[in-house]
């Protein structure tokens, strides 16, 4: 791990930036040191967001001033041990229908990687992945790396309607849609799984340093467990995502 | 429970509290009032704790009956409104009864009203707060993150009864904000401030910014000269309150409370709470500035305007 950096984002919160390439290996870190933000700042803590590289940590300007903050962040970064990911990290099963009518980039991968639908399915579905964010959307997980054929550039026109459930990809990058909004990831099945729940205890089903592994199941299954078979929309010619840089 | 019953709903009229806390790493977004300051002083007007919802109401358009004696204050923008026909200015506090009809015209002076009811509106938490959040479907009157429509109902809480426990505000201490000023809003710089050429730095906090018809609970655009920085994207991450990024056309936008959670577009900096209140009342065209402030500083006026509030 390079040196980490502490940088100002207004009145009560910073940046702390331990690395600066994406990697698998940074989020035992990042789990890390949220679990330690959150004892050691305690009630003082408002909000953290681990996102790749950093975490976002918010505090309560009512209770710590920055200077006060900041000295809390070293002192946890000093005495920092990655999570133990081999006995620890929860690995979860996704479980995919992969098919063109509610995953019509299936194709355009075949193109890409010169792999028949099979060569798709089995790769997407042969490693597991690491979910380095949420964000986008409530429960939106953006998990990684991708094998190298499976790397597709975003649509140049992204979707209006993107079902719940959808599972996508879109550069090193695959994820699944928590609930109907727009998206410009590419599309290659569904899940009949809820992601987001405001009933259920830790509210999404993916969180940042989980490992996640998807298996495949047919529309049989996929209608038994309560998936919803309605293909996917044609796209609109007209983008509705608002980009601000953040988007899915 | 009754309340308030919409009979023609304006733009956008939704329920806040302070906002969503302690979930954004899961993507949900903050929320709560895109002005602060507004609607702190509309709870405060009647002695209701922090983080007690009240209605942020946008531009106006808005027509609303009253189904229940209660006593209400409002803040924030003059939208002209009436109850049954006589002017209730930003600022006061007035009684309201069963049948009368409180109405908001159209925006004369800012362009978010707040209006508090003694006790709070009722609505159910959702992920701890009842902040409305559209695009997360989470929160606001009915759960489900919609805005107030036409036929719908909110709620006051059951206990109508002005606080005693504490002194009420006299009219004469209530701020009263002339919004179409030009206003400078304070910035703390920061993040990727150094990426950022030197001519741009002097630029952005000289030069006046044109507030872009872009603007809404998500965020503010300013338009004005391009800025530019040495990075263009960056690997996305944490995005706080007021954040003011820098996307490739040199335009920046300013980040409010309904923003994204994570983002990688290079920022120069994080405009306060307060200046981030006071740009929420902007009406597209008015043009405001950019002006640095330290870290220190900036803190302790944060702390100053919480302090009256939460003591």
């Amino acid at each position: 791990m390079s040196l980490p950096r502490l940088e100002n984002a207004g009145i009560d919160a910073w940046v702390v930036r331990l690395f600066d390439t994406i990697d698998e290996a940074n989020m035992p870190w990042l789990t890390s040191f949220c679990r330690q933000c959150e004892s050691v700042f305690d009630d003082a803590l408002v909000d953290l967001v681990p996102s790749y590289t950093t975490v976002l940590v918010h505090y309560d300007v009512m209770k710590l001033d920055a200077g006060d903050a900041r000295q809390r962040l070293v002192r946890i970064l000093e005495g920092l041990a990655p999570d133990d990911v081999s006995a620890d990290a929860p690995l979860k099963e996704l479980p995919v229908w992969y098919d063109e009518s509610v995953g019509p980039e299936l194709a355009r991968l075949q193109a890409a990687s010169g792999l028949d639908l099979d060569g798709v399915i089995d790769m997407h579905r042969g490693r597991d992945y690491r979910v380095f964010a949420l964000g986008f959307a409530p429960g939106y997980a953006f998990m990684g790396r991708l094998d190298d054929p499976l790397v597709v550039p975003r649509l140049a026109t992204p979707r209006k309607r993107v079902p719940a459930g959808s599972v996508a990809v879109a550069e090193r990058q695959t994820a699944a849609y928590p609930s109907l909004s727009p998206g410009g990831w590419n599309l290659i099945g569904r899940t009949p799984v809820r992601l987001f729940d405001r009933q259920t205890e830790g509210f999404s089903l993916l969180q940042v340093g989980d490992r996640v592994r998807f298996v495949a199941i047919d529309r049989d299954t996929f209608v038994e467990m309560g998936g919803d078979v309605t293909p996917v929309e044609e796209r609109s010619s007209q983008s509705a995502t608002e980009d601000q840089g953040d988007r899915e | 429970m009754s309340g308030l019953r919409v009979e023609r709903a304006g733009p956008l009229t939704t329920l806040q509290d302070a906002g969503r806390f302690g979930v954004r790493r899961l993507g949900a977004t903050q929320g709560g009032p895109a002005d602060l300051h507004g609607w702190a002083w509309s709870n405060y007007l009647l002695g209701n704790p922090w983080n007690t919802p009240a209605l942020e109401i946008v531009l106006g358009n808005l027509s609303l009956v009253v189904e229940r004696d209660a006593t209400l204050a409002l803040m924030g923008a003059d939208l002209q409104a009436c109850l049954d026909g006589r002017p209730v200015k930003p600022g006061e506090t007035f009684a309201v009864r069963e049948g009368q009809y409180l109405t908001f015209q159209v925006p004369v002076n800012g362009i978010r009203a707040y209006l508090a009811v003694v006790g709070g509106f009722v609505a159910d938490p959702v992920l701890g707060s009842v902040a409305c959040v559209i695009r997360d479907g989470l929160g606001g009157h009915d759960g489900q993150g919609h805005a107030l429509a036409s036929g719908d109902r909110v709620a006051f809480a059951a206990d109508d009864a002005l606080s005693a426990d504490r002194r009420l505000p006299s009219p004469a201490e209530v701020p009263t904000i002339n919004y179409q000023e030009e206003s400078s809003l304070s910035m703390v710089p920061g993040a990727q401030v150094a990426e950022f050429t030197g001519r741009s730095l002097f630029t952005a906090f000289h030069a006046d910014w044109h507030i872009d018809d872009r603007a809404d609970r998500m965020g503010v655009r300013l338009a004005g000269p391009s800025l530019r920085s040495r990075v263009t994207s960056m690997i996305s991450e944490g995005i706080a309150l007021g954040a003011v990024q820098v996307p490739s056309d040199g335009q920046p936008i300013v980040l409010l409370n309904d923003r994204q959670t994570i983002g990688g577009y290079p920022r120069m900096g994080t405009l306060t709470p307060l200046a981030c209140s006071r740009l929420a009342q902007c009406q597209p065209g008015q043009v405001v500035r950019l002006q640095p402030v330290a870290l220190g500083q900036a803190q302790r006026e944060h702390h100053d305007f919480l302090s009256r509030f939460l003591a």
